[in-house]
């Protein structure tokens, strides 16, 4: 498993399938048959609620992508497939953490949260429940600042992503 | 109306013309075996589910129709695995229907459970588990629909016990049927994209030594005529393909038999030495490829498939084409006439080649001598030669399956049934059986090995008590015969687990114990007449069982791993 989040072999595949138990389960079969990985993975309804979107981003090369991509389409409940190239894309993904950040580092604590424009969701005494959308690479960095306090926790979505406007 | 599901889902069948179900009841499934009783459709008892999938597809093949297989939930279901798996690799169209537990159960390890849909999702077209009794009509219609259009394939539909038990309220609906099938995913291309249709004929009267590189998929598309008259047009080669036997008819001219790693010399190295594959329905495969890097390497390819995943998946095409075989061939016609044939390279140099190895490297073998064991080359030419032209034969898989694809003669389409893609040993007898049924003004042969006969023989039983009365040629070496042969050859003759014996089980006493006629034949005199007696025998099956010689191995052979070009054609 490749565990650089911003390795560059990365695919992005949008697919537009019916809403339906067991859709996921063939989608994610077509990559677990060849032992790749999925690396990231966001499902949920579109605004047409009889079809979801599935963002899947994968680590593979392209001749399979291209052989998975084709199976994919035969599969009776996904309606439409389109691979975006990142540099094509608007990506997206959602990050929340909690943190346990010293007494005395609160203040440039909430200040680095400003740069980022992360917002704070919860807070105690010593822990703050935080959350950043913005793209994969700031999250990356984020992840990386957050690890330098005491992590308690750390969840990322999966990346969602629309084709540019050119 | 009101009805159940159950009594729906059997009406739903009739009104998709199914005329019999292959199958074995059980738990799961008894409220759906209840309205048989008052159905017309003829439901053939199994002995083991194995044997109702296998029937299925053997039915498809020599129908063209959809089989149908019905069993119960959870062992029933594992045990139809193997068929399903097998109807996804030869592309054969079937709908299988199992049994599940009740609804409320789903997931709580209830008795004869298991995640049926789960487990079959890789090696089915499409499956589905139904959860209410209402969506069994309109479930029942797509999965007919999509087994039998487009790459035709299995379809599995799983039905737990309360929506189709009338005494439980979860069964009860009303009655309909879907005048359409609305898939929005699943609108599988037909007609050839015109410009490529152009683009594949101008290839095609530029090559010099072009062949055609005929599949299976040449009969799903009931193509067979459209192929042969695409080669008498052009007067191009043919190649049939295991799957694609009987594609144009053997006698003919231009046909060059089977290339492949059991091919002949000559459909093997047309294909190496050609400049043009015209692949119709056909997915090189490995083991018609050989070593793929060193796979006809001069060769400009037109791949014709109606399942556009084929395209580009082993090699990449000049020319791919997404399109049903017989509407694609036809196109091509059409475009090769507008654009004229008299303005073709000379092929001579090309056709006395193909002569030349056709005269130079023919299939053969050495008679066995006096008081040796048969050759089993030999007991298939006398069973081809006295068996009606349009007889069906199916086979297992192993040395017989491919001495069978050897020589027989498939002069006719739909008349070879194996099991190519998944190799299943086991195949023939219950193959067999399902082809007798949906063709009974046809014989039916099957050519077993001693190996497979021993998988899935019960089915006789079947066979007997439906009085279906198919042949049965055992080529009993006493070996894994093929096991054997690879042993022999790149083991250095350290025969593993390959033994069985020649008497153990006495086939004989075992087929008349199934209610069939048992034979045994060990001399060449006695060929002839144990053939012509089950030739003549209608009402009951027939088993003979041929001693046949062990040393004896399939050539040509191109070795696993090798080229193509580096053929062996004998010892």
């Amino acid at each position: 498993m490749n565990t650089n989040p911003t390795e560059v072999r990365h695919h992005i595949l949008s697919v537009l399938v019916e809403n339906k138990p067991g859709v996921l389960a063939r989608v994610s079969g077509l990559f677990a048959r060849r032992a790749y990985n999925i690396y990231s993975l966001a499902v949920a309804p579109t605004n047409d609620p009889s079809v979801s979107r599935i963002s899947i981003v994968v680590d593979v090369e392209s001749a399979p992508l291209e052989q998975i991509t084709k199976q994919l389409d035969k599969l009776i409940n996904v309606l439409v497939i389109e691979e975006i190239a990142p540099a094509d894309a608007v990506q997206r993904e959602l990050l929340l953490a909690t943190v346990v950040v010293t007494t005395s580092g609160h203040d440039a604590f909430r200040d680095t949260l400003g740069t980022f424009s992360a917002k704070l969701l919860d807070e105690n005494e010593e822990s703050f429940t935080v959350s950043l959308e913005d793209t994969p690479e700031r999250l990356d960095v984020f992840a990386a600042f957050l690890g330098s306090h005491h992590l308690v926790a750390l969840e990322r979505t999966g990346r969602v992503a629309l084709p540019r406007l050119h | 109306m009101k009805t159940n599901g159950g009594a729906a889902l059997i009406k739903s069948l009739e009104l998709e013309g199914v005329e019999v179900i292959f199958g074995l009841p059980g738990g799961a499934i008894l409220p759906v075996y209840d309205p048989i009783i008052d159905s017309p459709i003829r439901h053939i008892l199994v002995r083991h589910e194995q044997g109702a999938g296998h029937m299925a597809e053997g039915y498809a093949h020599a129908t063209g129709r959809p089989g149908v297989a019905m069993v119960t939930s959870g062992p029933a279901a594992t045990n139809i695995v193997t068929p399903l798996a097998d109807a996804y690799m030869d592309s054969v169209p079937l709908v299988v229907i199992t049994g599940q537990v009740g609804t409320a159960g789903i997931g709580t390890d209830a008795f004869q459970e298991v995640d049926t849909v789960g487990m079959t999702r890789s090696i089915t077209k499409h499956n589905e588990l139904v959860t209410r009794a209402e969506d069994i009509p309109r479930v029942i219609r797509e999965a007919f629909h999509i087994a039998t259009t487009g790459r035709p394939g299995p379809v599995l539909v799983d039905i737990p016990k309360d929506i189709v038990d009338p005494t439980h309220p979860n069964s009860a609906m009303e009655w309909y049927w879907p005048d359409s099938v609305d898939l929005a995913g699943y609108n599988p291309r037909m007609e050839g994209d015109p410009a490529l249709i152009e683009a594949a004929a101008r290839l095609i009267l530029a090559s010099e030594r072009p062949v055609l590189y005929a599949g299976g998929g040449i009969l799903k598309a009931r193509a067979a005529e459209a192929l042969t008259a695409l080669a008498e047009l052009l007067d191009i080669p043919v190649v049939t393909t295991l799957m694609g036997r009987g594609g144009i008819p053997d006698d003919h001219p231009l046909c060059l038999g089977m290339p492949g790693m059991h091919g002949n010399y000559t459909a093997v190295m047309s294909m190496q030495e050609s400049d043009l594959l015209i692949a119709l329905g056909s997915r090189f495969d490995d083991r018609v490829t050989g070593k793929l890097a060193e796979f006809a390497p001069h060769a400009k390819i037109i791949h014709v498939d109606i399942d556009p995943a084929e395209l580009g998946k082993v090699r990449r095409p000049d020319v791919g084409i997404t399109g049903d075989c017989r509407l694609v061939i036809e196109e091509l016609i059409n475009a090769l006439n507008i654009l004229g044939v008299d303005s073709q390279p000379d092929r001579t140099a090309w056709r006395s080649t193909l002569s030349g190895w056709q005269e130079k490297y023919p299939l053969t073998y050495e008679q066995s001598a006096t008081g040796e064991l048969l050759k089993p080359q030999f007991v298939l030419e006398q069973l081809r030669d006295n068996t009606p032209d349009d007889c069906i034969v199916a086979s297992g898989v192993g040395q017989h399956q491919m001495w069978t694809a050897q020589y027989w003669k498939f002069n006719h389409p739909y008349t070879w049934i194996n099991s190519g893609g998944l190799g299943t040993m086991g195949f023939s007898v219950p193959a067999a059986i399902g082809a007798k049924v949906g063709r009974p003004d046809r014989m039916v042969w099957a050519v077993d090995g001693d190996g497979c006969f021993q998988m899935t023989a019960q089915e006789l039983v079947t066979a007997a008590s439906e009085r279906i009365p198919v042949k049965i040629a055992i080529l009993n070496n006493a070996y894994l015969g093929m096991v054997r042969q690879w042993q022999e050859m790149f083991y250095e003759e350290r025969y593993s687990e390959v033994y069985l014996s020649p008497d153990l089980p006495d086939y004989k006493m075992w087929a008349e114990a199934m209610g069939c006629v048992g034979m045994r034949v060990e001399s060449p005199e006695d060929v002839l007449p144990a053939i012509q007696r089950a030739n003549e025998i209608d009402d009951r099956p027939v088993v003979i069982d041929f001693r046949t010689d062990a040393r004896e191995k399939v050539f040509p052979m191109v070795p696993a791993g090798k080229s193509n070009s580096d053929i062996v054609v004998g010892e």
